[in-house]
């Protein structure tokens, strides 16, 4: 035959491969299915912080709280109490720190190897079906990842700038909560973009979720028929938990009383 | 009684060598019975072309019966065509309805190059599987069979890994190219086996990255289960990826060993 393919090193014979490895997580991560691993890792991470930021603000519905005689807002306590993680093991914050340094190298991560399994994909196919393709199984959110990622990290960033950094929000005080939420969520175009930013979040989880079990080799007959289900689970909690905050700061559910004793000045206070 | 299909319109991939510039011809055929399978009709097409004094459509075929993997073939955007669990070979006309246009195109893979119209190359398979699909059998006398005790669902699973033919359709319907249900079944069908733990983890790193060197990578779709003429599990996947994962440790305490 005319044509045949130009013969590309057996890199394989694993032992024979020598002793001149690369240090083993390098190692690991240059392969797509060490990517993988890395992409299902880091998405573990990235779920477990989702869930728990959704069961974190689940507390501006509890409203204020009593706090040495004074009205609080309870949402706003449990923000100082994130700081004081920890304390005094270690300084104030210090601890808060720490984990955002994990979440932030785990987003990267997961970015990098996103970008580089994108860019692997796409030389595996560089002409494609030139007719229709019929996808059987492929669902709208296993083909639509990479996008609902990219619109979850613009979000991302956004949502730091309106409600952490505060430079998009119009009535922005540091630590007071409960205050900040409902000046962002109030603007109704915001609220849609965090409705909107938060499905897109879904339809990642739904995928993401279900995906890291084959990525991580967890693979068990006798539990596989749940994956799908925790899958759709996971992707519902967290968006009817998250979309619930700007549809009810909109009903008016959750309106900032600025007679309500900011937590500053609890503190001062209790400092006296 | 055998019906017959009549008028039917093949809108097909012509290509001249692999580097030369490709388009789909279209081509009617009058009539067909529906108990013709789909290589037959193809054939018929061939013979009209010839007697036409045109050039043959070349396509990629052998046994006929769905156990050799040559037959290849995306069919109205699917691999091996619309019927589930069968190769193309296995596919017949009656699927199909008078005035249909059937698309018909090569599969498509940096890895598979179009060798000549519907013929394409998938020798990277075969590099895939000589990295790590085979056992070391020790010479001597014949052993007796049975001789090594295996688990009834151990041999099962086993056996439904090994039903791969190699055709490449996991590689043509996945959205990325990749070749991970082919390699999972591979490294699946002779891990789970006695016989193979000798080489189990050298297989595992050896073919994954062979695999590595030619095709995409594996996005979970679950495309290439639906398309597979054997129905082979993405399961396979998983315990590719798990076996992946210990070779990495375990290849390399053995070689800090010599």
């Amino acid at each position: 035959m005319s044509q045949t393919l130009r013969r590309g090193p057996v890199s394989g014979t694993a032992v024979g491969r020598g002793a001149k490895r690369k240090p083993f997580l390098l190692d690991f991560y240059s392969t797509a299915v060490g990517k993988k691993y890395v992409m299902a890792i880091t998405g573990i991470i990235g779920i477990g912080f989702v869930v728990s930021h959704m069961i974190g603000n689940l507390k501006v519905y509890i409203g204020t709280v009593t706090e040495g005689g004074q009205e609080v807002y309870d949402i706003d306590i449990y923000g100082e109490f994130l700081r004081d993680i920890l304390v005094p093991i270690l300084p104030r914050t210090v601890f808060l720190w720490i984990l955002r340094g994990v979440l932030i190298g785990a987003v990267l991560l997961h970015i990098h190897a996103a970008y580089g399994l994108t860019v692997m994909n796409r030389k595996a196919r560089p002409v494609k079906y030139q007719s229709a393709r019929d996808y059987e199984v492929a669902n709208f959110a296993s083909r639509t990842m990479r996008w609902t990622g990219i619109i979850v990290v613009l979000f991302i960033l956004w949502h730091l700038a309106d409600l952490t950094w505060g430079f998009a929000n119009p009535d922005f005080v540091r630590g007071e909560v409960y205050r900040n939420l409902d000046a962002s969520l109030s603007r109704i175009p915001v609220a849609i973009l965090y409705i909107v930013a938060n499905i897109a979040l879904g339809i990642h989880l739904f995928h993401g979720t279900w995906s890291l079990f084959q990525s991580m080799g967890w693979n068990n007959p006798k539990f596989n028929q749940w994956r799908k289900a925790l899958a759709a689970g996971v992707a519902t909690i967290v968006v009817v938990g998250n979309v619930s905050f700007p549809i009810m700061t909109l009903a008016g559910v959750i309106e900032f009383d600025p007679d309500v004793t900011s937590v500053h000045e609890l503190h001062e206070e209790a400092s006296e | 009684m055998s019906e017959k299909l009549t008028y039917i319109t093949l809108k097909i991939w012509r290509q001249g060598g692999p580097d030369q510039a490709g388009q789909f011809e279209h081509h009617v055929i009058d009539e067909i019975s529906e108990e013709a399978s789909f290589l037959e009709m193809l054939d018929i097409l061939n013979e009209q072309l010839i007697e036409a004094g045109k050039e043959a459509v070349v396509f990629d075929h052998d046994c006929r019966e769905g156990i050799c993997g040559t037959c290849s073939l995306m069919i109205d955007g699917r691999a091996h065509g619309p019927e589930k669990g069968t190769a193309t070979c296995q596919l017949h006309m009656r699927k199909f309805r008078s005035g249909d246009t059937i698309t018909i195109e090569p599969w498509r893979a940096s890895a598979f190059p179009i060798i000549k119209d519907l013929m394409v190359d998938r020798s990277p398979l075969d590099r895939i599987v000589e990295a790590g699909g085979y056992i070391s059998a020790e010479t001597g006398g014949a052993p007796d069979a049975n001789l090594i005790p295996i688990p009834k669902p151990v041999a099962d699973a086993a056996m439904d890994a090994a039903e791969c033919i190699g055709c490449g359709a996991c590689v043509a319907a996945c959205p990325n190219g990749a070749a991970n249900l082919f390699t999972g079944a591979k490294v699946t069908h002779l891990n789970l086996l006695p016989q193979g733990q000798a080489e189990r983890y050298q297989r595992a790193e050896a073919m994954v990255e062979t695999m590595d060197e030619y095709f995409g990578s594996c996005t979970n779709h679950g495309e290439c289960e639906a398309a597979c003429p054997k129905s082979i599990s993405i399961d396979v996947i998983a315990v590719m990826n798990a076996d992946y994962f210990k070779a990495k440790f375990k290849n390399r305490k053995k070689l800090s060993r010599t």
